[in-house]
């Protein structure tokens, strides 16, 4: 069962950059890929607490802040040493220049 | 290709096993450590109280990898003519290629035989454990170890002092304004530093200073530096020099024999150079997996080093000079970043501090920068309404 919730709006992240959301006592994060299109997924490392809104995104990767762990955030697929657990994302849509992540 | 074994199963020895299998290696991967755990990172050592191990990774996935992990196992002596390793307990392993990840041990000076030191799982429960109200702890030395164990026990509400030689802390490490901000936070939570004062005797009761005074403490634990463990290396004939001697592919002087991580001192920026890096321990790790399958490739990674203090953390990319040009980048909330450049304008190092995370992106970027060669426009680096990314990706291009 769909869940929509907005996050955010289009211009509140930049282009290849992402934002936190925080919603429910949870961590998202929303991302705004090179091609303009946007990915949602949680928002904490899955190697140590860490906010993977202070870390860097080069093309679809999202590395940790804290320890370098990466992940594609297109699919949340942990990208080698030292994360090897995936992280979980969810559906994503815009509309009327909001952005909305389905948590169903 | 023969089978391999692994001498260290901490985060380069690890590293190293499942890099092979992620390579295509086909044949035996033997993984040989000392400790009765399993491999479990050490950084947060000397950061969370209580200590809770944390595996590098979980057993299972040995097997998955059929990693042949020998736990409490210690090697006595390579017989290289053989290409043998020679096992406490009895065994001996045929390798074709070998691994030393040997790691480093804790350094203690003339006089401090009586100090605990801080480097493995039972070194942390056994100092860790002990901490709290009403214990006075002492700790010799003012590097990344030391600093790190005085913000832990000061949060476990222990009263610590710490004794440093240097004028400042960490100075061989950090250029001295992060060095000025991390001692004035320690000063703020209530550690007593003592800075540009030796230490002469370390005692059950406390410690004697080279200035004619005692500082009283119920445990004394001394941070003063590691040195490599190069044992077995130098029995073999190897050459080692502070470290077993590798090349840029991180082959010893025997091309069967390779070396990774604390224990190794490799070719960096025109010198030899020898880290205690967790990073570094990982990269070279994978590096040297993919050295014995054939790689000719040439290490060349920025080190790369970080420490968390309360809220603090400080990330440190390329190796800090004094003598070169600095510039600072000021960003929010009493954070900031020093660039270095050489003679060429080249950035060779990038220093930061802030609360949480917030030097993280900047040091990342420089890091790339570094490894690039690239000789950014100081004013925009100084500049923080410059993004690093968009600079660094103009000056790529």
């Amino acid at each position: 069962m769909a869940r929509w919730v907005e996050a955010c709006g289009v211009e509140d992240v930049d282009e290849e950059d992402l934002i936190r959301f925080d919603h429910e006592g949870r961590t998202y994060a929303i991302y705004r890929s090179p091609d303009d299109e946007f990915y949602a997924t949680d928002g904490i490392c899955t190697h140590e607490h860490a906010f993977l809104s202070d870390g860097l995104v080069m093309d679809y990767i999202i590395e940790c802040p804290k320890h370098n762990g990466r992940f594609d955030y297109r699919t949340g697929e942990a990208k080698g040493a030292p994360v090897c657990v995936n992280l979980r994302t969810y559906p994503v849509k815009v509309e009327d220049g909001r952005v909305f992540i389905d948590l169903g | 290709m023969g089978d391999i074994v692994i001498i260290g199963a901490g985060e380069c020895g690890v590293r190293a096993a499942f890099a092979l299998r992620e390579a295509g290696h086909d044949g035996a991967i033997l993984l040989v450590g000392e400790e009765p755990h399993l491999p479990y990172e050490r950084p947060p050592l000397s950061k969370n109280c209580p200590v809770a191990a944390k595996p590098i990774a979980e057993e299972a996935r040995y097997a998955q990898a059929q990693i042949e992990l020998l736990q409490a196992s210690r090697a006595e002596a390579i017989d290289r003519a053989a290409k043998r390793v020679h096992l406490a307990d009895g065994r001996s392993l045929v390798y074709d290629k070998l691994l030393l990840a040997t790691g480093a041990r804790a350094r203690r000076f003339p006089g401090m035989e009586a100090a605990l030191t801080l480097r493995s799982l039972d070194d942390a429960h056994a100092i860790l454990e002990a901490l709290g109200p009403g214990l006075k702890l002492a700790i010799v030395g003012g590097g990344f170890i030391g600093l790190e164990l005085a913000a832990t026990a000061r949060g476990r509400g222990a009263a610590v002092t710490v004794i440093e030689a240097a004028p400042r802390p960490m100075a061989r490490i950090v250029p001295g304004e992060i060095a000025e901000a991390v001692a004035a936070r320690h000063r703020a939570a209530g550690v007593e530093l003592i800075l540009g004062t030796g230490v002469t005797q370390v005692r059950e009761d406390g410690v004697a200073l080279s200035d004619g005074r005692t500082i009283d403490a119920d445990m004394v634990v001394a941070g003063v530096g590691a040195a490599p463990e190069t044992r077995l290396a130098e029995a073999a004939g190897l050459k080692v020099d502070n470290g077993i001697l590798v090349d840029g592919r991180l082959a010893t002087s025997d091309p069967h024999i390779f070396a990774a991580g604390d224990c190794c001192r490799f070719p960096f920026d025109g010198r030899l150079v020898r880290l205690e890096s967790w990073r570094a321990a990982q990269d070279q790790g994978t590096h040297a997996a993919r050295a014995m399958l054939g790689s000719q490739e040439r290490y060349a990674s920025p080190p790369w080093f970080w420490s968390d203090q309360y809220d603090l953390t400080l990330q440190v990319a390329g190796l800090p000079d004094p003598a070169r040009t600095h510039v600072r980048r000021a960003l929010g909330d009493g954070a900031f970043v020093l660039f270095e450049l050489d003679d060429a304008g080249r950035l060779a190092a990038a220093s930061g501090i802030g609360i949480g995370n917030a030097v993280a992106k900047d040091i990342r970027l420089a890091e790339m920068m570094i490894e690039k060669g690239l000789r950014p426009d100081p004013a925009r680096l100084a500049d923080p309404a410059v993004n690093l990314k968009t600079l660094l990706k103009e000056e790529t291009a």
